[in-house]
């Protein structure tokens, strides 16, 4: 695959459309979010007379991003996030391997049936069915409160039981069984045995959930409208009334939530892309 | 006894949420749909299929489905360039990496910042306006306020976001299948469009009949993008947007029912069409 041997004309234009290509695609995916990040960097009459593409005066003016973070409640937004995030993702990493584990270990009657059963809710989407949730949700008093988004995050997840089930398989059942002779019971062993060794699942699943609830807006917007329980993408989402027309700011609150992204996506990028591949293929 | 129990102890929660927040809403919904609810009242009349004849006799409700079309022309945009960008970078290239993780990146992005940098881009005067300028072409454009323009503009944000996840799923896919194989094709005078045709498509067969199930079933949700810029102004409700109007801002919530079941008869069938062009070989789960 790698032979470097002397090209033809046809060859090297092949190469170079090949990078021009690319360049064309990291340019369009880049440019909006460049521009933002200058915009963020403006001042407000700057921003109103300068064009989007010229750049900033002051680059390291910050004033916008102290006008967002603190107007916008943005800390409290983060922290909204935070909580809902943990419990979120130690919920779903639980019942899903609870879920796997149960599957994969026991021979019981009605097995089948119950493994259809999380198969075949697994072609409902989500957006469908909101309006006959939201009723449940509402009945059990969880509206506006920051457990309706966890029990509906943790609750309705078959990917990372499907994720689970694919780790759990590669566990060789001697391991359970040795346990067993010792004396272990059934939680022991998940607890003591099987946990330990989804450790890359767990991985897997805490990353692509992690990704999902961080960037959702549709639960928070419909269950949560108290603005005392914003969380990142809500909070964002109300800059649009009182600062439709400040762009320099409503662009720093932008930047404000997508730079944690940034730098969680710069450090595990390997896991995450494997996180993503695994969840959505197998 | 209590071994016999012990994997419904496991199961017992999970079946719990399974049950609460799947089946009975789409139980609910079944029902809701037939009647003339309005979400908090006590009277639930009973009305039939009057939900399901106003829906598609309404010309301004089934508009919506019109809209999906613009999000699955661009879904299918999508899916092409996907796969042209995971094979140029499944090969030797430089800088892969880079443009990898470029290439990936907006698909980790908030939802509501993407609309918020898109709201910005196509400003008229805006980013997009003025690198048109660069390369001669003047004047401002109502990116999002021409009625003939917005749905374009809103589909390739959507584009602009989920090639990402698309193009990485591709790249496993093809990384996946053994180097030995290209080699051997190598050996026997295949060129890289020959491997491409006739090793790499077929090769990632089910990835690809998934995500066109993907592209389907999300070009008939799409919400976020477009209830973020435009809030459904200018003929870009999606059906998504008008479900949520239909039932939190009119309550009715009987006709968002029914709105929400054709939506769900929609997915499931595109999904079942899917099964029986690609039968799914990877799940044997039971």
């Amino acid at each position: 695959m790698t032979n470097h041997a002397p090209r033809g004309v046809a060859a090297r234009s092949a190469v170079a459309a090949k990078y021009l290509s690319l360049v064309a695609a990291s340019a369009a995916t880049l440019l909006p979010l460049a521009v933002v990040l200058m915009a963020a960097l403006k001042t407000g009459p700057e921003s109103a007379d300068s064009g989007p593409l010229s750049p900033p005066h002051d680059w390291f003016n910050l004033h916008n991003f102290q006008v967002a973070f603190t107007q916008g409640h943005m800390l409290r937004a983060f922290g909204n996030t935070a909580f809902i995030l943990v419990f979120s993702v130690t919920g779903t990493v639980l019942i899903g391997s609870m879920t796997a584990y149960a599957i994969d270990r026991f021979r019981f009657p009605f097995r089948k049936l119950t493994v259809s059963l999380f198969l075949l809710a697994s072609l409902v989407p989500g957006v469908t069915t909101q309006v006959a949730t939201f009723q449940i949700v509402n009945s059990f008093g969880l509206f506006n409160t920051r457990w309706s988004a966890i029990a509906l995050y943790t609750g309705t997840d078959i990917v990372s039981i499907i994720i689970f089930l694919q780790f759990m398989r590669a566990i060789p059942v001697s391991l359970d069984e040795a346990a067993r002779i010792d004396g272990a019971s059934p939680l022991r062993i998940y607890r003591t045995v099987i946990l330990p060794l989804l450790r890359p699942a767990i991985a897997t699943v805490v990353i692509v959930k992690g990704v999902v609830v961080y960037n959702d807006f549709y639960i928070p917007f419909l269950y949560m409208p108290s603005p005392e329980l914003g969380t990142v993408s809500t909070s964002l989402f109300y800059f649009k009334g009182p600062y439709g027309a400040h762009w320099e700011v409503i662009c720093a609150g932008a930047v404000l939530v997508i730079v944690p992204t940034l730098v969680v996506f710069l450090f595990l990028q390997r896991f995450i892309y494997n996180g993503f591949t695994r969840g959505a293929t197998k | 006894m209590l071994a016999r129990a012990t994997p419904w102890l496991f199961l017992a929660v999970p079946l719990a949420f399974l049950v609460v927040f799947t089946y009975t809403p789409v139980l609910n919904m079944l029902y809701y749909s037939l009647t003339s609810w309005d979400g908090f009242g006590p009277d639930r009349e009973f009305v039939g299929q009057a939900n399901y004849t106003e829906l598609f006799a309404r010309p301004d409700l089934f508009q919506v489905f019109f809209v999906s079309l613009f999000y699955l022309a661009s879904g299918a945009v999508q899916m092409v360039l996907a796969l042209y960008f995971a094979t140029v970078l499944s090969f030797d290239v430089r800088f892969r990496n880079f443009f990898k993780g470029v290439l990936f990146f907006p698909y980790l992005i908030n939802g509501v910042a993407i609309g918020f940098v898109f709201l910005y881009f196509f400003q008229p005067g805006g980013t997009l306006d003025s690198v048109l300028g660069l390369f001669g072409a003047r004047g401002d454009h109502l990116w999002l306020g021409d009625p003939h323009l917005v749905n374009w503009s809103l589909a390739s944000v959507s584009l602009w976001r989920y090639l990402g996840l698309n193009f990485v799923l591709f790249l496993g896919a093809i990384q996946s299948i053994p180097g030995e194989i290209h080699e051997a094709a190598e050996l026997d005078g295949a060129n890289r469009w020959h491997q491409v045709r006739h090793i790499v498509l077929p090769g990632i067969r089910p990835v690809i009949s998934l995500s066109a199930v993907l592209v389907v079933s999300g070009s008939l949700s799409a919400f976020e993008i477009p209830y973020i810029m435009t809030g459904g102004a200018g003929g870009s409700t999606t059906f998504v947007i008008q479900t949520v109007k239909l039932a939190f801002q009119f309550n009715k919530v009987g006709l968002a029912s029914a709105a929400a079941v054709v939506l769900l008869a929609v997915v499931l069938l595109a999904t079942w069409i899917q099964r029986l062009i690609v039968p799914d070989e990877g799940v044997d789960l039971v």
